[in-house]
């Protein structure tokens, strides 16, 4: 066999250098997308239903909508999951999808520097927020604020 | 990677492709290339590009929930034109197709059968897909042109 293409490992090869030991991370991240993917159906559409079909909609989103909804725990939690399996989920797909399509060392480390930077920035100011918000600041007019501010 | 000795190849040739009239053009394309499986792909990749975006802009705008009530809802305020509206319409359908083609991904990944039913399940996601954008249409156009 005269060759031109050296080296190319059958399908059958033993795993590099490189992958011998240690662990495989581009397994877990692969299962991470199906395992974050089936809890996102839930969350997602769970929160598109509360907030787009029950009762008048995106016409009644508004600071006393979101106030009333994180006074409760439960919406707190689903909430905190969701930035933190979405953000992840994503930022997991546009690292490959740049992975695919950026050639150049330094095309690809810039634009991964700035997803990981985004991924960082967006989920601890959405964990701040959600954990930091208070339904009922003072000196805001009472009509702005859930009912229960008055109470 | 490093040039390691690799273990020389046992197996024969692969066969030649299968010329499957479509996605292959006289016959020596490939199973993929220019077919569902192909086109599939180009959609979960730009919905999960798009949702990705959105969800950057959407977690800072819900942000504001810190800055004041005021800031708040003057800003969720743009959010019910009727041209923000129709964008989430956009929005709906990329993560509905998005989230019923993963799921196809996965039983593809997973079962037996699912690379079998690869294609049917595709059809299955556009009629979910849908199904579901119907039955969202009705309620979020009224939300949004009835006229609150
Ligand atoms: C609603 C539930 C969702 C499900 C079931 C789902 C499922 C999946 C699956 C199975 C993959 C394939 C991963 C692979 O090929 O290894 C994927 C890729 C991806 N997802 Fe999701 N996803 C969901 C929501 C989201 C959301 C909310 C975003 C945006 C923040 C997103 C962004 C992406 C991106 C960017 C990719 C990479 C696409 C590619 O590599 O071509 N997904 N998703």
């Amino acid at each position: 066999m005269t060759g031109t293409i050296p080296d190319v490992a059958s399908p059958r090869a033993k795993r590099s250098q490189a992958m011998r030991g240690g662990i495989n991370t581009e397994l877990y991240a692969w299962l991470f997308m199906r395992v974050s993917g089936v809890i996102l159906i839930v969350l997602i559409f769970g929160h598109l239903f509360v907030n787009l079909m029950v009762g008048d909609g995106v016409a009644a989103i508004d600071f006393a909508f979101v106030a009333g909804k994180w006074s409760e725990p439960f919406w707190q939690v689903w909430d905190l999951l969701m930035l933190w399996l979405a953000m992840i989920h994503g930022t997991n797909g546009v690292r490959t999808i740049i992975n695919d399509y950026a050639e150049r060392d330094v095309t690809r480390i810039v634009l991964k520097a700035l997803l990981y930077v985004a991924l960082v920035v967006t989920v601890v100011m959405g964990t701040l927020v959600i954990f930091t918000f208070d339904p009922c600041p003072v000196g805001s007019p009472a009509d702005l604020l859930p009912s229960f501010c008055s109470a | 990677m490093a040039s390691a000795p690799t273990v020389p190849p046992t197996s024969a040739p692969p066969p030649p492709p299968r010329s499957s009239g479509r996605g292959s053009k006289k016959g020596l394309g490939t199973l993929y290339r220019g077919t569902e499986g192909m086109w599939s792909w180009v959609l979960h990749r730009v919905t999960g590009m798009l949702l990705f975006l959105f969800l950057l802009v959407h977690v800072l705008d819900t942000a504001l929930v810190r800055v004041s009530p005021e800031v708040y809802n003057e800003v969720i305020g743009t959010y019910k034109t009727p041209i923000m509206g129709l964008g989430e319409v956009g929005l709906v359908a990329a993560v509905l197709f998005h989230a019923f083609n993963g799921i196809r991904i996965i039983l593809v990944d997973f079962t037996a059968k699912g690379p079998r039913y690869q294609r049917v399940m595709l059809w299955v996601v556009v009629g979910l897909t849908v199904v579901a954008l119907a039955g969202f249409l009705p309620r979020h156009l009224s939300n949004v042109f009835g006229g609150h």
